[in-house]
């Protein structure tokens, strides 16, 4: 496994068999990095048995190392995959390991960074690689965005999380060809805590929507939700909530818009009663169109939103819905 | 049963002041509180601490002043509190931060739950409880957002990973993280806030943590460092505001709709 000394290791999530689309984001931006560095690209993929490696390959990894095995992996033991992570990266000796910040890479991934004793930058939104020395530049937000800190590691392998939809899927190539190579597992793990079972719960794709209607402040009681809903649905959208109203548990976190919850980039943002608080804007601002509607002129939210409008919102949603529906 | 509680003195990131050119965050421009997710992991103690009896450890790594921060803690439950606190410890990332704590954690001695916040309002990379977990080679869970079953043994928990949420069951030591939804944390009383006043806080140097020099944390101990701090323009696009009555409004958002087409759905 010498050639692939000093390579550039992608960890390839997969959710109960599924490669999860981050990893074919890790695969564009490793790519990219590896080019410039002119080193390898490689996916370390960990997982039951019935996956399937070859869409690694497809979309540009040289080789794919994979640890496969149903009792340990079918479930999500950040221990167990970590520990296993751990032991290909010592196999492999990369000199840079990127990691999706989903809620199972923002938990495995520190986990992995202290068993190997490297650094860890979390959630970068871009990397690059220094003319100078050839180091990872990674590049992450910090306080809800204000700024962006550049951030180099002092040793190796140089390792980041990066957040998910922030760069586009590696494409795929059919011609494109490289090695599987099977991994043992390793000996000993920390292997404590049981998964017992999963509970399917209900999923809201915030994420992918293209239509997003999120409630704010301005929203009485849990039970207005009801309008946002029927308006969500005529769009063929979501709703949303800002912090506040998670907190008051008017809907579940799952709803969330804001650096805290959920990044959006739906086409079209309708964000109705929210005042715009640096925290909700860090988490919308990338929406294609955004219409706010506020019954308070200085909210700052219009300062983000193509067409803003003064108003009660109890009068303007049940005026739109009944347009929307033709009456 | 000894359990730790992983605190964090932070800014009112609502309130707080930014200054675009230097690209500092004015701390002084805006009150301090405890770290909102970790006040569901204290309530979490506290709630085991009174089903099975335990003792609750609130500790953190700051200046002096971030005593207050225990006092709180104790305020709202917690027995003791515990300052990590040295010139050396400056400068600190993640893993100096995570290896300290740790340290901290092995000075107190045979603690069978380590709780934590999933992260911080202000560093906000949710990183430091799995890596102290790693640093003591203790399991851990995160993403925690329902304490299930709780016994002298072992605790239930719910995480929300995958897409999904899973069911697991850890035995002692252990570590967790824990989401704002694994509880409601309960406000201190008038009685308890003047205890916490007289309560003794602890101060730990670097020579008091033994497994550790000064090689091992704050800067010297760090193994990431900022190059440099770029601050992005501030977002502002501000396009048409208008103050109209609700079905002239109305009339404008169906038209903006249907120019962007985003009623093609709709329309087939």
């Amino acid at each position: 496994m010498d050639n692939y000394k000093g390579c550039v290791m992608i960890y390839a999530e997969q959710n109960n068999g599924k490669i999860h689309p981050v990893s074919y984001e890790l695969l564009n931006k490793g790519g990219e990095v590896a080019r410039k560095k002119g080193v390898k690209l490689i996916a370390a993929l960990i997982g039951p048995m019935e996956i399937d490696e070859n869409e690694l390959i497809r979309r540009g990894a040289d080789a794919v190392f994979t640890v496969k095995e149903d009792d340990t992996y079918s479930f999500p033991d950040e221990n167990s995959y970590a520990n296993t992570l751990v032991h290909m990266v010592k196999e492999v000796s990369p000199d840079i390991l990127l990691v999706g910040a989903t809620n199972f890479g923002r938990s495995m991934g520190p986990k992995v960074a202290s068993l190997l004793g490297c650094g860890l930058t979390a959630d970068c939104t871009a990397l690059d690689v220094d003319e100078e020395d050839g180091a990872l530049i990674q590049i992450r937000p910090a306080f809800s965005e204000n700024i962006l800190a550049h951030i180099k590691s002092k040793n190796f392998p140089q390792m980041a999380t990066i957040r998910f939809k922030e760069f586009d899927e590696a494409p795929i190539n059919e011609d494109h060809e490289g090695e599987i190579i099977e991994v043992s597992k390793p000996v000993s793990m920390l292997q404590l805590v049981e998964v017992i079972n999963e509970i399917k719960t209900e999923q809201v794709d915030l994420v992918n929507a293209s239509v997003v209607v999120t409630g704010g402040k301005g929203l009485k009681s849990k039970d207005d939700f009801k309008m946002l809903n029927e308006l969500a649905t005529l769009l063929d959208g979501v709703v949303g909530a800002s912090r506040p109203l998670v907190e008051e548990g008017f809907l579940g976190k799952a709803h969330q818009v804001g650096y805290s919850g959920h990044r959006v980039k739906p086409n079209l943002y309708i964000a109705c009663g929210v005042s715009g608080a640096a925290q909700h804007i860090a988490g919308m601002k990338e929406s294609q169109y955004t219409i706010a509607i506020n019954s308070d002129p200085s909210a700052p939210i219009f300062n983000v939103a193509d067409l803003g409008i003064v108003g009660d919102l109890y009068e303007v949603i049940p005026e739109l819905i009944k347009q929307l529906k033709g009456e | 049963m000894n359990i730790v509680v992983l605190v964090k003195q932070v800014p009112d990131m609502d309130t707080v002041k930014f200054d675009q050119e230097s690209g500092t965050v004015d701390r002084s421009s805006a009150g301090k509180e405890m770290n909102p997710f970790d006040l569901n992991a204290l309530e979490m103690a506290v709630e085991i601490k009174e089903s099975i009896g335990a003792k609750v450890t609130a500790v953190t790594m700051g200046p002096p002043s971030a005593e207050e921060v225990l006092r709180e803690a104790i305020s709202r439950g917690a027995d003791e509190g515990i300052l990590l606190s040295d010139r050396f410890f400056g400068g600190s990332d993640v893993k100096a931060t995570a290896r300290t704590l740790a340290a901290g954690i092995n000075y107190i001695g045979d603690v069978a739950l380590i709780i934590g916040g999933l992260q911080t309002v202000d560093g906000d990379t949710g990183q430091v409880i799995p890596e102290i977990a790693g640093y003591l080679n203790l399991p851990h869970a995160s993403s925690i957002t329902k304490l299930v079953d709780v016994s002298e043994k072992g605790i239930t928990i719910e995480t929300d990973l995958w897409d999904s949420t899973y069911v697991k069951k850890a035995k002692y030591p252990v570590v967790l993280a824990v989401t704002k939804e694994v509880n409601s944390p309960r406000m201190a009383s008038f009685s308890s806030k003047m205890k916490a006043k007289k309560a003794e806080i602890t101060t730990l140097k670097l020579e008091d943590l033994k497994e550790l020099t000064a090689e091992d944390v704050g800067f010297k101990g760090s193994s990431t460092f900022v190059k440099k701090i770029v601050v992005p323009k501030a977002t502002n696009r501000q396009g048409i505001k208008l103050k109209e009555e609700p079905q002239i409004a109305a009339n404008k958002i169906m038209s903006i709709l249907k120019d962007k087409k985003l009623l093609e759905v709709q329309n087939g």
